[in-house]
């Protein structure tokens, strides 16, 4: 019976198994990959995921979470680990000039060479039928025949005669990587390598290692140690030794972020205005679209399609295009709406560097983004409103503004609510809209790191990592882990408001 | 609003048609610019709203063609827009066919399969679906960054890498397509079950078969969606033959080089497609836009 059951029960055990087992060997050898490129976590990340498939798709156990787990680790995987990798790079010093973990520090400083310049040999390169020489005249050294298809690693030289056909430098050139990974072995047995375009000299390593924390500098016997809380390698000194490893520097970015005035100042203003934009952004597209939907709704009002369809294009048209459109309109020197602003009233506001006009403009342009979706939303809530509660109202001698003040909007706005936070919550981190519109300018004055008038929370934060000088991904980190307690509050409410909403939809 | 003077109701008319058109014209005024500036001689001129001297300049150059000038002087194009579409559209097909993938499943075993921890996983989703991946682009950035020392296919500058995130926004749909399951009438998969169909089965014959419209919807949404993100694609993608069309856009109007003209007309060329899908599917894709933040 239990035989039968099972059989019903599974239908493809083939495909499954097939299926499961190929995805069990990928991230078990993507987990030995990384293990073996020195990246641990990401390795224990990869054998985790080789073991929960195993156990979810071939143990009955867990079958009930089969159809579950591919999401489910589709979203830990690039949507929780992420938000938790956040909150830890920001107690980490992780920055353009600490990008590497220490072991591959270590092995960049390893393979760091220097020339003997001394030992440096002229070359050139002769063919001989299909295969090639390199020949030393200073020496006398000829190598052996080579392909120079950047196969060869090593090769020997002995005494030889020149050559009879020598190759141009111009030819030889487009052998350089074949040429630069070669060894040259020569008769007393020290190698030489490729130093330049006609040299070859004798390379040697820049530093040993003499344990696992100091390294010496061959050239003047400097000892290096690893500072693993700076992330530096220093001499006796106390010199930095770049390239540095991310090390975990606790609260320090906080502190920094809270205790200097260049960072502290314009982040409050930057807060400040995030709210504020968000705020008027949600208001402002609501009262818009809710004020078109109504008319539109209205009956003896001809031609609603076609104007429904015009109304909505501003939503229909990608939005970095029309971003990008209104950036060029609004360009001060020859943008189309300064010309006609010019021509009617002589005036020549100056968008981008003004802070007041450029966060005017912003706020203009996401209104026009964002107001066909909320009067498409409006449209849709306002046909759920019983006609006869507004024609008892207008029996009783209410005005058209009166019913929709009382009437209409009250009925309208508790299943508005979520979409009106999640709104919010978007518009809180509209950061397309400023990256693409004004890059968060123009530049508030005497900030320690940039900062702009129209910088919203999160466009910040991406300047600070990705767009100035010097990735301070670190710093970001922290940052964004606060713009994480905001919008985990935001979360909260609109969880709340759609419970809410659900409950209401549910008894009704 | 029972009984209406015919007078008062024409004024009526009349004021709410102005106020429509003019609302229009200055919503549309855009649209008409950069229609007139994609016709219009040189990136810098300016001119009248209906070019005295139409040239097709800018269009031979938005589809990747040299246009010759009068003067004879030949003008290549200077970015590559229809790779960036096609970039934009694989991106969108392969993020879109995932999130298919993934979100009907699973939407299905969170509306009909019981295991234990299934609320509180749902209303955990429903909260971490709030923080955007805009917000973990560090993180992102240094993932992909070292995936790419295992592989380049999931390593920086790889269009599987933006796929992948792009496939992991699936919680808002899981939400959308639980809502529809859940309507669907449970005498259905009993019956199914009756006649021995397994678990797999009544998903593959019963429940797939009725979201199609909604799939249909958020297939559209996601592409859509895609092809309309920047903030990960700008930080994931840095050579300009990966680019999709919202990075590259933004090189046309950089501060040194300001190819206004040239933009408008890649801008109309790469726009309109997706608008026109758009369009057509509007009313479906609003309808999924609202439900699935509503139901519970």
């Amino acid at each position: 019976m239990a035989q039968t059951t099972d059989r019903a029960a599974e239908p493809f055990p083939v495909a499954r198994i097939v299926l499961a087992a190929l995805a069990v060997l990928a991230s078990a050898y993507a987990a030995f990959l990384l293990y073996a490129m020195a990246e641990p976590m990401y390795g224990a990340m990869a054998l985790a995921l080789s073991v929960l498939t195993a156990l979810v798709y071939f143990w009955r156990g867990a079958s009930a979470w089969r159809f579950v787990f591919p999401g489910l680790a589709g979203i830990l995987l690039f949507v929780l680990f992420p938000v938790v990798y956040t909150i830890w790079i920001g107690f980490t010093n992780y920055s353009s000039f600490n990008l590497l973990s220490y072991d591959r520090a270590v092995q960049v400083l390893m393979s760091n060479r220097t020339v003997n310049k001394d030992s440096e040999l002229g070359f050139v390169v002769a063919r001989e039928g299909d295969r090639y020489r390199l020949w030393f005249k200073d020496a006398g050294l000829v190598s052996s025949p080579l392909a120079l298809d950047g196969s060869e690693t090593a090769a020997t030289l002995e005494p030889g005669a020149p050559p009879a056909e020598v190759l141009e430098a111009r030819d030889a050139i487009k052998f350089r990587n074949a040429l630069q990974a070669l060894e040259l072995t020569r008769p007393d047995g020290s190698v030489i390598r490729n130093s330049g375009l006609r040299t070859f000299a004798e390379v040697i390593l820049e530093y040993e290692r003499i344990d696992a924390d100091t390294l010496r500098r061959v050239s003047d016997g400097e000892v290096l140690t690893a500072d693993h809380s700076t992330g530096f390698f220093v001499t006796s000194a106390g010199e930095q030794v770049p390239p540095g490893w991310r090390v975990m520097i606790g609260w320090d970015n906080f502190t920094r972020v809270f205790t200097t005035p260049g960072i502290s100042e314009p982040m409050v203003s930057i807060f400040v205005w995030t709210m504020v934009f968000a705020t008027l952004s949600v208001l402002g597209t609501f009262a818009l679209g809710l004020l078109l939907a109504v008319i539109l709704q209205w009956p003896h009002l001809r031609g609603k399609a076609v104007y429904r369809i015009l109304l909505i294009l501003p939503y229909a048209v990608p939005s970095f295009i029309s971003i990008l459109v209104f950036r060029g309109l609004f360009n001060q020197n020859f943008g189309e709406i300064n010309l006609i602003l010019e021509s009617l009233f002589g005036l020549r506001p100056e968008w981008f560097t003004d802070a007041g006009l450029a966060r005017t403009m912003i706020l203009i342009v996401n209104l026009w983004l964002g107001y066909p979706y909320m009067m498409l939303l409006a449209m849709g809530f306002l046909q759920g409103v019983p006609e006869d509660h507004k024609k008892a109202a207008a029996l009783e001698g209410a005005g058209p503004l009166r019913v929709f003040f009382t009437i209409t909007l009250p009925q309208i706005l508790p299943p508005f609510l979520p979409l009106l936070i999640a709104s919010f919550a978007f518009n809180f981190n509209n950061i397309v809209l400023v990256l693409l519109m004004t890059r968060g300018g123009p530049d508030i004055p005497g900030t320690a790191i940039p900062a702009g008038a129209t910088d919203i929370m999160g466009s910040f934060t991406y300047r600070v990592a990705f767009m100035d000088t010097g990735t301070q991904f670190g710093l970001a980190g922290a940052i964004t882990f606060l713009i994480f307690l905001v919008v985990g509050a935001i979360a909260y409410v609109n969880f709340v408001a759609m419970r809410r909403a659900a409950n209401r939809s549910l008894a009704r | 609003m029972i009984v209406e003077s015919p007078r008062r109701l024409r004024l009526q008319k009349i004021a709410a048609h102005g106020f429509l058109i003019i609302f229009l014209a200055l919503i549309l005024f855009p649209f008409a610019m950069v229609l007139s500036i994609s016709f219009r001689e040189g990136n810098f001129t300016i001119g009248e709203l209906i070019p005295s001297d139409p040239t097709l300049e800018h269009w031979y150059l938005a589809f990747g063609l040299d246009y010759t000038r009068a003067d004879g002087t030949v003008v290549s194009p200077p970015y590559p827009v229809l790779l960036w579409m096609w970039n934009s559209v694989k991106i969108g097909l392969g993020a879109a066919l995932g999130v298919l993938v993934l979100s009907t499943v699973s939407a299905y075993a969170f509306s009909r399969i019981r295991f234990r921890g299934k609320a509180p996983l749902l209303d955990s989703l429903l909260i971490l679906q709030m923080f955007p991946t805009t917000l973990t682009l560090v993180a992102l950035f240094a993932i992909f960054d070292s995936l790419g020392s295992v592989s380049p296919v999931i390593g920086i500058d790889s269009h599987m890498s933006l796929v992948l995130v792009y496939m992991s926004g699936i919680m808002l749909h899981i939400w959308t397509l639980k809502g529809y399951f859940d309507n669907v009438d449970s005498a259905l998969d009993k019956a199914a079950a009756i006649d021995g169909a397994s678990p797999w089965q009544t998903f593959r014959f019963i429940f797939l078969p009725l979201a199609v419209p909604m799939m249909a919807v958020i297939f559209v949404l996601v592409f859509i969606g895609a092809v309309n993100e920047y903030a990960t694609a700008s930080v994931l993608i840095r050579s300009e033959s990966q680019m999709t069309l919202a990075v590259g856009s933004r090189l046309y109007l950089n501060e040194f080089k300001y190819l206004w003209g040239d933009f408008a007309a890649a801008a109309i060329l790469s726009g309109l497609p997706i608008t026109v899908v758009f369009l057509i599917a509007q009313k479906y894709l609003v309808s999924g836009l609202s439900d699935g933040a509503v139901k519970g």
